[in-house]
């Protein structure tokens, strides 16, 4: 199977997912559905890799139906430098590094403050419109509902809870006319890679539920790439580390091949994050945190240079429990105090995000739909 | 025999301690006009409980919090589903006012009759995150 048939046979297997809402492999998703469930956001993956003081966060935004437009808001950790069209294959990449395609025929079946936000950056990649807002909770949903989003109830609170952390989001409108104006079929992703300087990492998973029923499963893959081996906690129930092992040089090559990707070094380490529980229990972040345990700590090294990164070895099979190997641990310290977070890995490492978020029709259409 | 006696202290005081709590008394009264402030947060009321005295004129003043707008419906359950499927553009009925995101609006609504009323909010997905309330009317 060419990498191209590949690649869409992968994007099948994940819409499919999404829409049935099942579990499984497949990317970081979530949002919220249009009233009329004509236009709605199906998926974003996500890659949250951090490297010599930068966050690169790369996601692609997919869509179903024959709506206008949709889009998303997603929070930020801070200001991006950069924000760019994403590589072809980086997410799809990272899906088969941890689930392997079967070499057989049938697999290929397969704070609420008042005041105005402020618009710091707004770029377009192909039909998306990208908008990083800096403002409360409050001033960004009201920024999202002017610009035709539309807001489910628990948006207001969501917003409210990420502002806390970072007053910085990135609201993305898909034109789906221009979509098809452009060629682009359904299921097909446009990628976006943001570059945003960042000391501590973190990853919003709470996002993840926004517009969920408590009951609504949540589903979603987050891969985290790091200098080093983080210490990562996760929501106490449905959230695991499925897999923590120093990246393969295959992977990091074909990574590296990838538009915009050239930064990626020659060592890094993979952690993935399977997310598989109904929205009720992810009620907290991933936090990337220091050693949990003292003797860690008091001997750990500074994040740079990633060449102080040992491990070599590679494994493809998924394992629940971390390796014992012991490598150099991330100087990050937690940035959210989660109510229900535990330690899953020993050791140090760095992230970012995963999220999601708003969908939107145009202009007074849920009001009009409603009725 | 002091441990015994501390022991039946605090068993007396828990007792005393769980003792039920009364049902505040209810505001309004016949041919009464009253005012209740309500305000939105989060998707979510404040107060989420009323108790009006029969016959009373209760004036609803909501305030919006939120940067989406919401609505105050209130009536009893055939009102509360017959909004819910929504076929209704605006309201104007008497207990039923849009409030629009930051803003705020009035209405008010006459209880008699049943006991038990509820007010809520119909927007998509409102009323199922559980954007409602309920109105207990005392009979004297």
């Amino acid at each position: 199977m060419s990498r191209m048939r590949w690649a869409r046979a992968v994007l099948g297997t994940l819409m499919a997912g999404v829409v049935a809402w099942q579990a499984g492999p497949a990317g970081a998703c979530g949002g919220l559905v249009a009233p009329n469930g004509a236009v709605r956001l199906v998926r974003t993956t996500t890659l949250a890799a951090w490297h010599a003081g930068y966050e690169h966060y790369v996601t692609s935004f997919q869509f179903d139906g024959d709506g206008a437009e949709f889009g998303s808001i997603v929070p930020l950790p801070g200001i991006p430098t950069k924000v760019e069209k994403g590589g072809s294959w980086t997410l799809q990449r990272l899906e088969r590094e941890v689930q392997p395609p079967v070499a057989t025929a049938a697999a290929s079946s397969g704070v609420g403050e008042a005041g105005s936000a402020t618009v710091i950056l707004q770029t377009h990649v192909d039909a998306l419109e990208l908008t990083v807002l800096k403002g409360g909770g409050g001033a960004v949903g009201q920024w999202a509902k002017a610009n035709g989003f539309l807001l489910t109830p628990d948006a207001p609170e969501l917003l409210d809870y990420y502002a806390r952390h970072s007053l910085i989001f990135l609201a993305a409108r898909f034109d789906a006319a221009q979509a098809r104006a452009r060629g682009q079929q359904f299921g097909d992703g446009t990628p976006v890679h943001l570059t945003i300087p960042l000391p501590k990492p973190w990853v919003p998973l709470r996002i993840l539920t926004l517009g969920q029923r408590p009951s609504d499963p949540v589903s979603a893959d987050v891969f985290v790439l790091t200098d080093l081996r983080p210490t990562i906690h996760l929501p106490e129930v449905g959230a695991r580390v499925a897999r923590s092992q120093p990246a393969s040089s295959q992977l990091l090559g074909d990574l590296r091949a990838d538009q915009g990707m050239q930064w990626v070094p020659d060592r890094m380490w993979l952690t993935y994050v399977a997310i598989d529980a109904p929205a009720l229990q992810i009620n907290a972040d991933l936090v990337v945190a220091g050693p949990p345990r003292p003797p860690a700590r008091s001997a750990r090294p500074t994040p740079r240079p990633p060449t102080t990164l040992a491990p070599t070895t590679t494994s493809t099979a998924p394992t629940t429990a971390p390796p014992t190997t012991a490598g150099p641990v991330l100087d990050a310290a937690p940035l959210l105090a989660g109510p229900a977070h535990r330690t899953t890995e020993p050791s140090g490492g760095a992230v970012l995000v995963a999220l999601l978020l708003l969908a939107l029709c145009g202009g007074g259409v849920a009001r009009t739909l409603r009725r | 025999m002091k441990a015994g006696a501390s022991i039946s202290g605090a068993v007396m005081f828990l007792l005393l301690g769980v003792r039920p709590a009364a049902a505040p008394a209810p505001i309004g009264g016949p041919g009464r006009i009253v005012t209740v402030r309500i305000t939105i947060h989060h998707s979510a009321f404040s107060p989420r409980h009323l108790r009006v005295a029969d016959g009373s004129l209760v004036a609803f003043h909501v305030t919006n919090t939120d940067p989406i707008d919401h609505e105050l419906i209130v009536g009893d359950q055939a009102t509360q589903d017959r909004v819910e499927r929504g076929d209704e553009p605006d309201h104007h009925a008497r207990g039923q006012v849009s409030v629009a995101a930051g803003a705020s609006a009035s209405t008010y609504y006459v209880f008699g009759g049943q006991r038990w009323w509820q007010f809520g909010c119909h927007l998509p997905g409102h009323w199922a995150y559980g954007m409602r309330g309920t109105i207990e009317v005392a009979r004297r």
